[in-house]
């Protein structure tokens, strides 16, 4: 039933019909309201049977999801920014040890400077960490996305994380259809996991592993990911079939037919690129976009699919390898190494930055007219920028960088875009 | 929908002929700027329109700035940017109009409702709402309202009440269902009552106008 719910309480409600045995959260900023709404319902005996603990960090939510799922408990989490990091160690080894955890990230920006708004710098820290990560477009995508990645998580044995633009969409009111219980259950089969942590019968997990395994036991990893790259859409036609909507995949065309010029995106930045796209087809612009809702396994060929008939490819990323550029747009880059098509990167929305749908009309008008640089920094302020490289240059003694632009400012978010 | 006794009913069309209607609430923490965005997606929802609401976000302190949003559309809203051209703003805290950039991006032919017991010539704004159309720009004291109706300052139910009169985008009704929805009983039909007391009030200002206008 469609209602009017914040995302954060969609996701919560759905995750709980997922029938989890172990939640755990350190309920401290940044956390979402997702947690709170979980916790409540396992107090009201709603959730249920499911143990609701309360961790003493983030490093110990991830140990204790661990140890929950190593026991054959469905476990999830949830976590942003800084708690991510905080608990990474502990998110390779739920990878390493194979164990199907599935965590929300609310993503939000990394310090410092202290940010607590959106971008995708979080997520893009444990790109490497061996989890799959799925990024929703809108909140009921990041609903339904949790009923996939539960049954994705259990089927291969690698822990999901499901990302969603933090505030964006964690605090947007829409309307939303929460997978029903029934359906859910359909499904999503009960947790048979493929070894269990049982005191009747001690065995240990985790063990040291030298050289003369442990590449082998990362290219089995890599191969359950392969593997994700069939199953995922699989998963999404089953979805689709069963609920009556298109949320997961690998990736999502919008226009794509005939596009030129093709931006590359994930999450919620995709609704206002198309209507950006909309009003710039209407001008008589070949644009289209292609969203990416699955980032880790990249889908290499269904990008290269995507894009072969583009001749400009714009990637729009919240996120940017300091010295280096865009992260995303390598992987496109790779993904599309043997067509001929001229690439650019444009970082967008750090730090909560807004994204205005006029900024990027003008992108793709740039784009189109091949007026567009390797990477832009969209909405780039070079005044600021200039007044604190004089600052730098002037004298020894100039100061934190970031003082020194609030001071420039006067006073923090006080802007409306 | 009950628009008899609204004014400017016509929601402003957007290039490409579509009608969607963005709603800018600026306020102070504390004082339900969040929530009155939320009641009025729920509102619209319930009348089975497309609508969408959001905080502009930010730590959440009492008595700091806070924005939110709202966008009302007949069919699916996909933008997420945030208001920058708002069909109506709302305000509910006047001492704001010195720190915030309340206007920004207010078109000529924007709805303007005020939470304030002075008129516009009272706030110093009279000059500045000269180039407005004036049919669409109320001050409404919500806050007096609210004390007066649940005890307590909280000035966004009766405000959303205001809305509902001057712009005609929403029905009182749905509007106090999505207040019932949200709150208590008790609280809920006393917010309920203040939105309704704000729409009458508003709604006689309006009438005042047309027939001030007719003479």
């Amino acid at each position: 039933m469609l209602r009017q719910i914040e995302g954060s309480r969609a996701v919560a409600e759905t995750v709980a019909r997922c029938r989890p045995e172990v939640v755990c959260a350190y309920p401290i900023s940044p956390q979402t309201h997702i947690i709170e709404a979980i916790g409540a319902m396992v107090k009201a005996g709603t959730l249920s049977p499911c143990e609701f603990i309360n961790v003493e960090s983030e490093f110990a939510a991830m140990s204790v999801s661990i140890g929950a799922s190593a026991t054959g408990a469905r476990s999830y989490t949830a976590t942003a920014s800084q708690g991510l990091l905080f608990m990474l160690e502990a998110v390779y080894n739920a990878s390493g040890l194979g164990l199907p955890i599935v965590m929300t990230l609310a993503n939000r920006a990394i310090g410092a400077p202290i940010n607590i708004w959106n971008d995708h710098s979080d997520a893009m820290a444990a790109r490497d960490a061996g989890w799959i990560q799925l990024f929703a477009e809108t909140n009921q995508e990041a609903a339904d996305l949790h009923v996939q990645a539960f049954r994705l998580a259990e089927e291969l044995s690698v822990p999901v994380m499901v990302c969603m633009d933090g505030f964006i969409l964690t605090h947007a009111v829409e309307g939303i259809d929460v997978p029903e219980q029934r359906d859910v259950d359909d499904f999503l089969p009960p947790y048979e996991p493929r070894h269990v942590l049982d005191p009747q019968h001690p065995t240990s997990i985790g063990a040291m592993v030298g050289p003369e395994a442990f590449t082998e036991v990362r290219y089995l990893s890599h191969l359950r990911q392969l593997d994700a790259l069939e199953l995922i859409p699989d998963l999404a036609a089953r979805f689709a079939a069963a609920f009556g909507r298109d949320s997961g995949g690998l990736v999502h065309e919008y226009r794509t037919e005939d596009a030129a010029t093709v931006v590359v995106a994930m999450g919620s930045v995709l609704g206002t690129i198309k209507d950006a796209v909309d009003r710039r087809r209407d001008a008589g612009d070949r644009v289209g976009v292609v969203g990416i809702t699955t980032f880790r396994p990249f889908p290499f060929d269904a990008v290269r699919r995507a894009l072969r008939g583009a001749e400009t490819v714009i990637v729009v990323e919240k996120a940017f390898s300091v010295g280096f550029g865009g992260v995303l747009s390598t992987d496109v880059a790779m993904a599309t190494h043997d067509q001929s098509l001229s690439l650019r990167t444009v970082i967008a929305g750090l730090g909560g930055r807004a994204i205005l749908q006029d900024s990027l009309e003008t992108l793709l008008v740039d784009g189109v007219q091949g007026r567009l640089d390797g990477v832009t920094f969209l909405g780039l302020d070079h005044d600021i920028v200039d007044r604190e490289r004089q600052r730098i240059a002037s004298q020894r003694r100039s100061g934190s960088t970031a003082e020194n632009i609030l001071g420039d400012l006067g006073v923090v978010a006080s802007r409306i875009a | 929908m009950n628009r008899a006794l609204g004014v400017g009913v016509v929601p402003r069309q957007r290039e490409g002929g579509q009608s969607m209607f963005q709603v800018r609430i600026h306020g102070r923490g504390g004082q339900g700027v969040v929530t009155a965005a939320e009641l009025l997606s729920m509102a619209a929802f319930a009348e089975g329109r497309f609508s969408q609401a959001f905080p502009s976000f930010g730590s959440e302190r009492t008595g700091a700035p806070v924005v939110s949003f709202c966008r009302i559309d007949d069919r699916p809203i996909r933008s997420r940017e945030p208001v920058i051209v708002p069909n109506a703003l709302v305000i509910q805290d006047v001492t704001l109009l010195h720190q915030v950039d309340l206007f920004a991006g207010f078109p000529d032919d924007g709805y303007l409702l005020i939470n304030t017991s002075k008129n516009f010539e009272e706030l110093g704004l009279g000059e500045f709402v000269r180039r407005f159309d004036s049919r669409r720009l109320r001050t409404c004291p919500a806050t007096e309202l609210a004390q007066e109706h649940l005890g307590r300052p909280l000035p966004n139910a009766a405000l959303l009440g205001g809305f509902a009169a001057l712009t005609g985008q929403i029905t009182l009704e749905a509007i106090q269902a999505a207040i019932r929805e949200r709150f208590s009983a008790v609280a809920g039909e006393r917010n309920a009552a203040a939105a309704a007391a704000a729409y009458q009030l508003v709604n006689e200002t309006t009438e005042e106008f047309s027939h001030a206008s007719t003479d």
